[in-house]
């Protein structure tokens, strides 16, 4: 194999699982260090300026990361990482962080840019073009800026204060916000002589189960969504005492949860798939568990039911998953008779789509042929040159972390057009790598590994919790805890840099290293037969392996990423530097770098 | 602060057949310099003794004083150990080996350790043949009081000091050979591919097997002009042969060519397989042996790999008679027969 190019920026950020693994590339074991320092104001500052919204996705997100996390490979559970970010944000000092924040007026550079929808994607991009002088006009047809994450998130899991604290950041940069206003169409925006137009505006539409008695019963069947934005905006606030949620996703989860709390007794989520194979996350399914609402997985919808013209419950065919050749999955009736389950609510979660009859067709923005917008995926460009797209619309569904890794580079995007420039002319991440080397022993990082298990965040009494919709479930860690659990990041930023003119194939790394990641041998050509001659065979595909040029005795140093514990021990039983540990950072390049910190 | 190791492994160590992965025959972290050979050496007997499937609580770590004499400390935790008197491991393991036959001795010892202040002791435990391995981890000086040119260091070595040594050097292998050690290879800390098998093969070895281990000191002799540097080993290193350790019950595959193959068979059933690289040598003739050696050393080259083996050697134990029960496990009736058996004894003197 070729020696690897370590200055290509990509090589390191990948070793980086949690940051390569987040939309946004959010910078996390710098962000976990943070906290375990207590300084959880520049801990905030770090997430603020890569993921807008630390707050609400410390206990919202979808948290791609944590799968990815290293330590989930050599340990049962990975690094708490959503809930360490909410420690930073719970622990902040607000006037600091205040004061941190890019503070208007700013000088305006005479362009305006109108954005559709107030949800992560858009409020992103407002902060991003507000600070280099961006007029910004936020439209919104809520009465407040959050999008989705105010109308489809329940109190209990996101507080209002948290919510309206970070929307607020960022509409304090000067937006100027026009709420409650539906905007339908596309070409009296464009009308308005906008230089950019940008839309974030989700998908609002939730998918319908059309089966029989879905009219008869309407009034007590709705669409999970509707409803949830419903009892957000304090529309409803009750339901009745047997609710059935039909659907397997975390709307699903939150409808049921929601319903638990506003009257539902006898809440139960009737799902199709498998219990295993359902959308929602795992943690979201063992919240509503915990709330003593049954999953009936295996359950598909055949009617509702309808009794002296009202709603009385739903039938269900029961099934049970087949797999073709392919892996393609199948559900197949049983042949048991169809079972009843009495409701008097349905919700209906089981999906949602983009719906975009505001757009006019004859604008030159094109469409496919599901009705989604041609979008391009770097720089989320319509076919419209003033129009470009984020969040939930340019793609469909997806999450916060998603949206606003959209918005950031929508924004990028709409500063190039602004400027007359190459959409593509995008510039590279910034990168920093220098040696945490302080002398013998001694490391600028926490480099022992420590043992313990993944904390628990703490829950509030149930029994209060299911008596109040806006009582926050979670409690999230206390300081104590957020740094034990910060305690077990690996940092994986702190990469191991190898400098084969210093190596005198002493072996010490070899020997001292506790997951044998490293061998010296000879080079092959083909990167199969270099990964099964390593002493412990690299078989996980997904990591690279790091290779140096040819050393004195015409051999490589190979080291596998995949487990490695970052823990220096090779650098510091290295007799001549040949190891060094080097703190890797790597920030996506936005139109502005959002923070001072 | 770091200097912790860690506790996760890798997770797919694979098992020995005793169900054991390697980190079990792992030993405390080293607290000796960065890079010493010393720790590659710690290294190798870790490996073999998981490739050998040993029993750690069948293995006693016997060492006197010095820098390689601290290693048993990062080897084999769950294996006895005794660390004795400077130069005087020998003895100690002699007597422990009487008490108990059932173990392997496991002897780490050093250049100072071996050629100068134990010297005497050295000597005679070869000439006893008593059933163990003794492996020296040879640095050419004295790393633990600042570098001085040891017994071993070779005449015209450089020191880091600057300073060319004048006196001849002790060299190990010869002299095993000369005092007729039944098992006797070399080998450098910096090739475990030769070291791990040569090590599995002197614990299959009936009898005292020396390993003599260049094992570089980077703290004081890892300098330009050392007969004992990383750099100066690895341009003069010549091995006899390639070697296998073929474990008992195990299929030989033969894929050299014929002729220059060598089996040799062991007490235990396992078998010793070379691919013979050097001339005229013959690994189970002894004068043969010795004359690789010499050639060796006239041409400037450091032989490595088995310089000779005996497959009859007769161990102490034979040679004494002692008890096929170890000592520690007789009775204290057997052991003490009382006065009828000691009159019986008399009588038969009279």
């Amino acid at each position: 194999m070729k020696p690897t190019d370590i200055k290509d920026p990509e090589y390191f950020h990948k070793v980086v699982d949690c940051q390569y693994a987040c939309p946004a590339h959010t910078p996390v074991p710098e962000y976990i260090r943070l906290i375990a320092q207590e300084r959880y104001t520049e801990a905030y500052m770090v997430n603020w300026d890569s993921n807008v919204f630390p707050g609400i996705l410390g206990r919202t997100c979808d948290r791609p990361c944590e799968p990815a996390c290293r330590r989930g490979r050599v340990d049962e559970e990975p690094v708490a990482i959503c809930r360490l970010k909410r420690v930073a944000a719970d622990n902040r000092n607000k006037d600091d962080v205040k004061s941190l924040m890019p503070k208007g007026p700013f000088n305006p550079n005479g362009k305006k840019v109108a954005l559709i929808g107030a949800g992560p994607a858009a409020l992103t991009v407002a902060r991003d073009l507000a600070p280099i002088g961006y007029e910004i006009h936020l439209y919104d047809e809520q009465k407040l800026g959050g999008g989705f994450m105010r109308s489809q998130i329940p109190s209990f899991r996101l507080p209002e204060e948290v919510l309206n604290d970070e929307v607020n950041y960022i509409l304090d940069l000067g937006i100027h916000t026009q709420f409650n206003h539906y905007v339908s169409s596309l070409k009296e925006v464009l009308d308005k002589g906008y230089d950019a137009v940008f839309i974030g505006s989700g998908a609002p539409k939730g998918r319908d189960l059309n089966v029989a008695g879905r009219e008869e019963g309407k009034a007590n069947i709705h669409i999970g969504i509707n409803w949830l934005s419903s009892v957000a905006f304090e529309h409803i606030d009750k339901i009745g005492k047997k609710v059935i949620v039909l659907g397997g996703g975390n709307t699903a989860m939150d409808c049921c949860r929601t319903a638990r709390r506003l009257g539902g007794e006898e809440v139960k989520v009737c799902v199709r798939s498998p219990f295993s194979e359902m959308k929602a996350s795992p943690w979201e399914k063992e919240d509503a568990i915990h709330e003593d609402i049954p999953i009936l997985d295996n359950h598909v919808p055949v009617e509702f039911v309808i009794k002296d013209g009202k709603l009385a419950g739903m039938m269900f065919d029961k099934v049970h998953a087949a797999y073709d050749d392919k892996g393609k999955r199948k559900l197949v009736s049983t042949g048991e008779p169809p079972i009843f389950i009495e409701a008097d609510d349905v919700l209906i979660a089981i999906g949602q789509e983009n719906s975009f009859p505001w757009i006019e067709r004859d604008l030159g923005l094109e469409f496919d042929e599901w009705g989604m917008p041609k979008v391009d995926e770097t720089t989320f460009a319509s076919t419209h040159p003033k129009v470009f797209f984020g969040g939930d619309a340019a793609f469909g569904p997806k999450n916060v972390i998603t949206a606003v890794a959209h918005g950031h580079q929508g924004a990028v995007s709409i500063d190039l057009a602004c400027q007359g420039k190459n959409l593509m002319d995008r510039l590279d991440p910034m990168v920093n790598l220098h040696s945490m080397k302080m002398g013998i022993h001694e490391w600028a990082y926490d480099s022992p590994v420590t043992i313990d298990d993944r904390f628990i965040v703490p829950l509030a009494d149930k029994k209060k919790a299911l008596s109040d919709r806006k009582l926050e479930v979670e409690l999230g860690f206390d300081k104590l805890t957020g740094f034990k659990e910060a305690q077990r990041c690996l940092n994986c930023d702190v990469q191991t840099v190898f400098s084969e003119d210093k190596c005198i194939e002493c072996d010490a790394c070899v020997d001292i290293c506790p997951t044998m990641c490293i061998t010296f041998t000879e080079n092959e050509e083909s990167e199969e037969v270099l990964r099964q001659k390593l002493t412990v065979p690299a078989n996980e595909l997904t990591q690279d392996l790091y290779v140096s040029a040819e050393l004195k005795t015409k051999r490589v140093m190979v080291k596998d990423e995949n487990v490695c514990l970052h823990c220096g021990l090779c650098a510091e039983r290295c007799p001549t530097s040949a190891w060094d540990m080097q703190k890797f950072l790597y920030n996506v390049t936005k139109t502005h770098t959002g923070c001072t910190a | 602060m770091t200097y912790i190791k860690p506790k996760f492994r890798h997770p797919d160590l694979q098992k020995n057949k005793l169900g054991y992965t390697i980190d079990y025959y792992e030993g405390s972290l080293s607290t000796l310099c960065a890079g010493c050979g010393h720790d590659s050496i710690s290294g190798a007997i870790i490996r073999a003794c998981f490739e050998a499937n040993i029993e750690p609580h069948k293995v006693a770590k016997m060492s006197g004083i010095g820098c390689s004499s601290k290693t048993p400390a990062y080897f084999l935790s769950n294996s006895h150990g005794f660390n004795s008197v400077h130069g005087r491991m020998p003895s100690v393991a002699t007597g422990a080996n009487m008490a108990n036959r059932d173990l392997i001795y496991f002897g780490v010892s050093g250049d100072g350790d071996t050629a100068s202040i134990g010297m005497g002791q050295f000597v005679h435990v070869i000439r006893r043949n008593l059933n163990m391995v003794y492996l020296v981890m040879n640095n050419g000086c004295y790393g633990l009081t600042k570098g001085q040119d040891s017994a071993t260091a070779d005449c015209g070595s450089k020191n880091k000091t600057g300073n060319i040594n004048l006196f001849e050097g002790i060299d190990l292998v010869s002299l095993g050979l000369e005092l007729g050690a039944g098992f006797v290879a070399q080998s450098f800390s910096g090739d475990k591919g030769q070291l791990v098998p040569l090590i599995k093969a002197a614990m299959a070895h009936l009898g005292f097997a020396l390993i003599n281990v260049v094992s570089p000191c980077v703290t004081f002799n890892n300098n330009v002009g050392s007969t004992k540097s990383y750099d100066y080993i690895r341009e003069h290193i010549e091995a006899t042969s390639t070697f296998d350790f073929v474990p008992e019950m195990t299929e030989i595959k033969t894929d050299y060519s014929e002729g220059e193959i060598k089996q040799i068979a062991m007490h235990d059933g396992s078998l010793i397989q070379l691919n013979k690289l050097t001339k005229d040598w013959d690994p189970t003739n002894r004068s043969s042996a010795m004359n690789a050696m010499l050639n060796a050393k006239e041409n400037n080259e450091f032989l490595t790999g088995l310089i000779y083996i005996d497959p009859e050697s007769v161990e102490t134990h034979e040679l004494i008679q002692t008890s096929k029960t170890p000592l520690n496990q007789l009775s204290q009736s057997t052991l003490c027969p009382g006065n009828m058996a000691l009159a019986e004894i008399n009588a038969d003197l009279r």
